[in-house]
């Protein structure tokens, strides 16, 4: 039987993800960072003023900014590393597609960063056993969680896909995404109607907000979904241009 | 089953390959001979499908290039200078990842994989992450995986780079396993890389294939003169000296003394002197060394005559 490219390139991504010490670097760090910020909410001075479904949402606020973190730490080797190792070789000569080597490393990315995603859900189940909240609203928050990750590494893998070096590929992702994060600030403070783009444009605030609060609005998951399929797009186009260069 | 027409790339305004035209039949042998830079990695790319070319039609196998390049990925297997390994990956992984790539069904992978590894002598090291593996064992991986899927054509762009004489010897002798079941195209510019592996030649220099043949048609057709090197040891005192012998020999157009590098014969009275002359002029330069009281110890055509054709196309051509 004759095995998807998609699913060929996914399994080769997340066995180095699985082999190399950088996945297990990324995943300590998210996982030290957010059990610090959680203790700190949940179990420190203040803990006792919040109720458990702010504590609940003030825990997807951090580990939102985490995963987005962690999803350009892994996203930026992806393509970037194979024009580097002269692998990109390899793949550019083979009967393989570009989408399909976009895909099957975004997806690899996005399943490791959802296996550290998910390693974080004995915090909620904490919340859910010690205080009131509803089991929708973890799992509304984590699927937040995956869609932001999801977006912020297609903008990774775009950026990765432009440069053979990662110190660039990761510069151009961290200032697209910071970009993306900053529109919701700005559109605090600019007029109608460049507010209610940057609104809604903004890769969290009114689009994340929902998700923070158990609250699952199909708005928010096309954004995120529409977000994701541009970047992979754009890096699908951008490795078609490079092929052949 | 390669045909090329008129084929050219340019790296902004600047020319890196062409215009050049060649076919090359099913089942031959090919070495393209050059200096570094004057396009034989770009030419090669071009056929494997990783480059476009600015301009010109290449077909592999019927299929051309740009139109059908799936198809032609399919059909042939490709060793770049670096052998394109992952690292982390062991080495039957590796090659089971090549061989799905190239769109081999599992099961079909799973009997290649450990036929190719016996093949290319890598299967004590199957299990070993290729970032451990030597250089040499790189190189076999990466033929194993140019090989995997059974090509019909297969390109290697300098398959001795960085090896050491023995890791040399050994790569020549698995391309010469090869030549049986691929149409087989080779880079280099070690000339007896190509020599000893090649049916014909094809001599790059700026670009342009500036010559092609067989290494004897390539020497029949720059060489009008005949190179021979002869090792003599000195008759005793009286015998003319055993240069002024050679040079007397009618036909004979030069005379030169080889280096220290060159007398290898073994015997510390031996000297080799390399002889030019306008026809096969052995029996005559070696009569006359022996009439003239001196011993000939060998006598050979010049070992290194691809050289002489070599640098003396490319010299010509950039004089």
């Amino acid at each position: 039987m004759r095995t998807g490219a998609t699913g060929i390139i996914f399994r080769r991504e997340f066995q180095a993800y699985v082999r190399s010490p950088m996945g297990y670097i990324v995943a300590a760090v998210v996982l030290l960072l957010d059990g610090l910020l959680f203790y700190s909410t949940a179990l420190g001075p203040d803990a006792g003023e919040l109720l458990s479904g702010e504590v609940l949402r003030v825990f997807f606020y951090f580990a939102s900014g985490l995963t987005s973190i962690a999803a350009v730490a892994l996203s930026v080797r992806l393509i970037a590393e194979e024009r580097q190792t002269g692998t990109q070789l390899l793949l550019d000569t083979s009967p393989i597609r570009d989408w399909e080597i976009v895909l099957g490393k975004f997806l690899s990315a996005l399943a490791f960063l959802s296996v550290i995603t998910l390693a974080t859900l004995y915090m909620p189940l904490l919340i859910l056993v010690n205080g009131k909240i509803a089991v929708g609203h973890i799992l509304i928050g984590y699927l937040g969680l995956i869609l932001l990750g999801g977006a912020v590494l297609s903008i990774g893998v775009f950026a990765t896909a432009l440069t053979r070096h990662q110190l660039v590929a990761v510069a151009v992702a961290a200032v697209i995404t910071g970009v993306m994060f900053l529109l919701w600030q700005l559109s605090q403070i600019v007029g109608s109607p460049l507010s209610r783009v940057f609104a809604a444009l903004a890769i969290h605030g009114r689009h994340f907000n929902g998700f923070m609060a158990g609250l699952l609005h199909l708005r928010d998951v096309a954004y995120y979904v529409a977000l994701t399929y541009f970047f992979l797009f754009a890096a699908t186009r951008v490795m078609e241009a490079k092929r052949w260069e | 089953m390669v045909e090329l027409t008129d084929v050219t790339k340019y790296y902004g305004r600047k020319r890196a390959l062409g215009p050049v035209s060649f076919e090359i039949e099913r089942g031959n042998t090919v070495g393209f001979l050059g200096l570094n830079g004057v396009g034989k990695t770009t030419l090669l790319k071009i056929l494997a499908c990783g480059l476009r070319p600015s301009s010109g039609t290449v077909t592999v196998d019927g299929f051309d290039v740009l139109r059908d390049p799936h198809e032609v990925r399919k059909r042939v297997g490709y060793l770049p200078e670096l052998p394109p390994v992952y690292g982390d990956m062991p080495v039957s992984d590796y090659l089971t990842f090549v061989g799905q790539l190239k769109g081999m069904s599992r099961e079909r992978v799973a009997k290649r994989v450990p036929e190719v590894e016996e093949y290319a002598r890598i299967s004590e090291v199957r299990d070993m992450p290729t970032r451990h593996l030597s250089q040499g064992y790189r190189q076999r991986v990466g033929v194993a995986q140019a090989i995997i899927h059974e090509p019909e054509l297969l390109i290697l762009d300098e398959p001795t780079h960085d090896l050491d004489p023995v890791q040399i010897m050994e790569m020549r002798g698995m391309i010469r396993r090869l030549k049986d079941a691929h149409t087989i195209l080779i880079s280099s510019h070690i000339l007896p890389e190509i020599s000893e592996t090649c049916d014909r030649l094809l001599i790059l220099n700026d670009g342009m294939i500036i010559a092609s043949g067989t290494e004897a048609e390539l020497g029949e057709r720059l060489l009008m003169s005949r190179h021979m090197a002869v090792t003599v040891r000195a008759g005793g005192d009286g015998a003319r000296a055993p240069r002024d012998v050679i040079a007397a020999v009618p036909g004979v157009t030069g005379v030169e003394r080889a280096g220290d590098t060159e007398r290898s014969s073994g015997d510390a009275d031996a000297t080799t002197y390399h002889v030019e002359g306008d026809a096969d002029l052995r029996a005559a330069v070696c009569r006359a060394l022996i009439e003239a009281g001196h011993d000939v110890l060998a006598l050979r055509r010049a070992e290194r005559e691809l050289e002489r054709v070599f640098v003396g196309l490319v010299g010509g051509a950039r004089a």
